[in-house]
């Protein structure tokens, strides 16, 4: 009743007229306690919008910030500068029978110093030669065997510039800082000059950055080495984590009774997900190299405790996707007289299969981003050689990040950054992929 | 015949294995006469059914070999050395064995051979090879007896679908076990060396000890020989970390959820939402890059132009930028939760007057909070062990510290800097790693399974 009397008084307080005081004293302050509220709470209707709001820009600053920084240092690392040489490739040095033997160190150096006669002491001359990298020699020594009628002749070769001009040309070195404190010296500042004036002094794109193994020299160091380990250890991941994983989702999902033990599967695949991967890196350690004696450094350890790492993702994604066939395709198929494993194979794993393939991507995509297990199983150490096969001792790539960001050569920064838009490349690939499959045959029933 | 070959030979013989076993179901089929309906499976069984037969005993046989090959090699090599070398101590004669290998492999030839050992190495090479060729013939042999056997057994009667699908079926509940086996694995291995480790330093010293520095001694009387593994500086740091990262994470990932699933439009959704997830898909390894290179110098620049001390390694640094990767982490577990709470309880709210912002905070979170709650500890989880942030970005030095601008270091950064490079398996140094991993299996599992059990729980009472 109370309710109907209010209502009552609000409506006669507007109408008519003052013997109502103390109800209408009642009823309005209500309604001004809340309409005195109402500011507030839209106030703060606004302000927990705009802290939502926040959070989003937040994220995509941050998100922004990372790619800025990564892309700013690491867009320049395509390019490297190339130095012209005149190079007079001496009969008398060169013998055609041993072409391995000659001296091209001292022809690069040869080049230099007539092109710069003035240097004199032995300081200058060091400095002169700083200048060009060690490569050169390599270089001219593969340029010889493959123009063998070159011999005795001045040739021009572009050859690659030491990583600290390089880094003058690019602009990382300041010029108007004490000459003390500054990697370049004075009289090499003037050299380049020159050099550059002649026309000598070029930037290239990078074709080292993508054909090489690693190097100690950055002006020589690739990826290829750490590329090819990660794709050896992702095809020993995929062979191996693939059919399991499936095989295991199917078992549970389709096979399995409910019964303590599945259960315990089921507890164990979910925990396993969240255990730290550097724990895989330990079993690593403990299992695979220690107690069975395999290698160190090797795609196919890496592959395996990559596996182990990536097994649940896959069998979680899997068994979602198995999840995902209506019952009545498993009841129509039994229903025709098919067994229980015809059913599955006949009919619901080709349904189950874009999701449980959309799944081993990101979980490959997981693996190929993952470094900490690695380091526990020597996929750490220093590694010139291009890897050829399972069992030849490789990195991967994020370990090439990891180990080129311990460098102190600012040269290897921008390798860094740039070895990490390669790898950020491939997993928006594959993500793409995994996107595109699931948006192609994602299949509403 | 090389290990490859050998199972690319085992191939072809199973696919031959697969062809012929289904002929012999054809023909059997056209003799009876009344077609295909004589047998008892389709004929593909009947292939399969061979082509198991020839591989599996075949592939068994061969595992089991090559598993115990080196082994077995390596005793009868020893067992043919001149006695002065047999009865050298384990560790020479192992140095010795490591000689022959490499000799055998062409790998290091050591500067002087001895003739012993250049012998022991060519009885090393003749040994592996006898073995490879009886390996080789061994498997051919059982593959094509297998092969046959099949052949031979093969009659409309046979029940080969159900002989196949029970294969299958072992086959099956052989890959689901591997989780186990992975688990057994995990526990066992860090187990057994952190039970070494507890052996020489003992259990209540590691957990509650308040100095950490990993070195043993070489000689006893070194200077600053007394290593101490006092975990509790460790664990400090990592729960410091771990907390700015939850500052950042949290509150963020928790905003960004609730705007994305209550207030923001598809269109939005469309935009941001993927953008988020592109923050879960960047490898830690970049994070630790940008922690190193960008965020640490900022915040000391910020710091010292406030007069403040900041390490150029701080713990903020680190646990910032372990934050931001764990946003996403924690925006897409609460967002699932949210988007679970039933919209009547939104709807009984919103027809009570209450404005949006009061709907969420006071109808929709608490009813969300156990998932909620559930996605933060299994958040906590992954940042205890994150490992490349923290390497690249924290210190090494174990101070047991609050301050976030100090330099602090973390168990998976200890574990990482104990146990790479080379190192011999019976000190304390390179053990504690195993002990500090053990405790860190422990914490993690811990959290998981009450975070795993809070969600179920939360999820029964709306399903």
């Amino acid at each position: 009743m109370n309710k109907y009397s209010r209502n009552d008084a609000t409506g006669k307080n507007t109408l008519a007229g003052k013997n109502h005081t103390s109800t209408k004293a009642a009823a309005a302050s209500t309604m001004d306690i809340v309409n005195q509220g109402l500011s507030r709470r839209y106030n703060a209707e606004k302000r927990f919008r705009l802290y939502g709001i926040t959070a989003i820009i937040l994220s995509m600053v941050f998100l922004a910030m990372l790619f800025i920084s990564i892309i700013g240092n690491g867009y320049t690392a395509f390019q490297q500068t190339f130095v012209k040489l005149d190079i007079f490739l001496d009969p008398d040095t060169i013998d055609a029978q041993s072409l391995k033997d000659a001296n091209y160190q001292g022809m690069v150096k040869q080049s230099l110093r007539d092109m710069f006669p003035e240097v004199k002491t032995r300081r200058d001359k060091r400095r002169l030669y700083a200048m060009i990298s060690s490569g050169a020699a390599f270089q001219l020594q593969d340029f010889v065997r493959k123009n063998q009628q070159e011999i005795g002749s001045v040739i021009q070769l572009w050859v690659p510039a030491d990583d600290d001009v390089d880094m003058l040309i690019k602009g990382h070195i300041p010029r108007d800082v004490p000459e003390i404190e500054r990697r370049i010296k004075d009289n090499q500042l003037a050299w380049i000059d020159r050099l550059q004036d002649q026309g000598r002094i070029e930037k290239r794109f990078n074709t080292t950055f993508f054909t090489a193994g690693d190097s100690r020299e950055p002006e020589l160091a690739g990826i290829l080495g750490a590329v090819s380990g990660s794709f050896y250890t992702l095809i020993v991941t995929l062979m191996l984590s693939f059919p399991v994983g499936v095989a295991t989702a199917v078992y549970l999902e389709e096979f399995a009774p409910k019964n303590r033990w599945t259960d315990i599967i089921e507890v164990n695949i979910n925990n396993l997900a969240a255990v730290p991967s550097i724990v895989y890196g330990l079993l690593g350690l403990a299992v695979f190299l220690n107690f069975f004696g395999l290698p160190r450094s090797v795609p196919l350890v890496g592959g395996f405790v990559l596996t182990l790492m990536t097994l649940p993702t896959i069998i979680i994604a899997s068994r979602a996707a198995l999840k995902s066939v209506p019952p009545s395709i498993r009841e129509a198929a039994l229903g025709v007289g098919a067994s229980k494993t015809q059913m599955v194979v006949h009919h619901v794993l080709p349904l189950a299969l874009p999701g449980m393939l959309t799944g081993t991507i990101i979980g490959m995509a997981q693996a190929l981003g993952e470094t900490a297990p690695l380091l526990m199983i020597g996929m750490v150490a220093f590694i010139v050689d291009i890897p050829g096969g399972f069992t030849d001792p490789s990195t991967v790539l994020p370990v090439q990040i990891f180990l080129w960001a311990d460098s102190p050569e600012r040269a290897f920064l921008e390798r860094t950054s740039a070895a990490i838009m390669v790898l950020l490349a491939f997993l928006v690939t594959m993500n793409a992929v995994a996107v595109f499959l699931r948006k192609k045959f994602e299949r509403r029933w | 015949m090389s290990s490859s070959n050998l199972l690319l030979v085992l191939l072809m013989l199973t696919a031959g294995g697969y062809f012929l076993g289904r002929r012999r179901a054809f023909v059997l089929a056209g003799t009876s006469g009344r077609g295909q309906q004589t047998l008892h499976s389709r004929p593909t069984y009947y292939g399969a059914l061979a082509a198991l037969w020839c591989a599996l005993p075949a592939l068994t046989v061969f595992s089991f070999w090559r598993f115990f090959e080196s082994s077995v090699v390596t005793q009868m090599v020893i067992a043919g050395l001149p006695p002065d070398i047999q009865n050298l101590p384990a560790d020479r004669l192992s140095l010795i064995i490591n000689d022959i290998r490499n000799i055998v492999s062409a790998n290091i030839v050591p500067q002087e051979i001895n003739p012993a050992i250049q012998a022991a190495a060519d009885h090393y090479t003749r040994l592996t090879a006898i073995s490879h060729a009886t390996l080789a013939v061994l498997v051919t042999t059982i593959a094509i007896a297998g092969l046959l056997w099949v052949q031979k057994i093969i009659s409309p009667g046979l029940r080969a679908r159900n002989h196949v699908e029970t294969v299958v079926k072992f086959l099956l509940i052989a890959c689901s076990t591997i989780a186990i086996f992975t688990t057994i694995g995990i526990v066992l291995s860090v187990l057994y060396e952190a039970i070494r480790f507890f052996k020489i330093v003992p259990l209540h010293e590691f957990v509650f000890g308040l100095d950490w520095s990993p070195q043993m001694a070489i000689r006893a009387d070194q200077v600053g020989s007394s290593g101490a593994f006092g975990a509790i500086p460790v664990f400090m740091g990592t729960l410091l970390i771990s907390a700015i990262a939850m500052c950042v994470a949290v509150p963020i990932g928790l905003m960004s959820a609730i705007y994305l699933s209550e207030y923001a439009n598809k269109k939005f959704r469309a935009v941001a939402k993927p953008l988020m997830e592109i923050l879960a898909g960047i490898p830690t390894v970049v994070y630790g890059f940008f922690a190193a290179l960008v965020v640490a110098p900022l915040i000391r620049n910020a710091g010292m132009s406030l007069g403040l001390d900041v390490s150029s390694e701080s713990a903020l640094a680190a646990g910032l930028v372990m934050g931001i990767m764990i946003i996403p982490f924690v925006s897409s577990l609460s967002d699932d939760v949210i988007n679970a709470v039933p919209q009547s309880l939104r709807d009984g709210a919103l027809g009570l007057g209450s404005t949006h912002s009061e709907t969420i905070r006071l109808v929709v979170l608490p009813a969300a909070l156990p998932g909620i709650v559930g996605g933060v500890l299994l958040a906590v989880s992954r940042a205890i062990g994150e490992t490349m942030i923290v390497v690249m970005a924290a210190g090494l030095a174990a101070n047991l510290t609050m301050n976030p601008l100090n330099t602090v270091t973390t168990v998976t950064v200890q574990i990482v800097t104990l146990l790479v490079g080379d190192q011999e398996f019976d000190s304390p140094k390179t053990l504690a790693a195993f002990a500090l991993g053990l405790m860190l299996f422990l914490i993690t599992l811990i959290l998981n399974v009450i975070a795993l059990v809070v969600v179920r729980k939360y999820r029964e009472q709306y399903e």
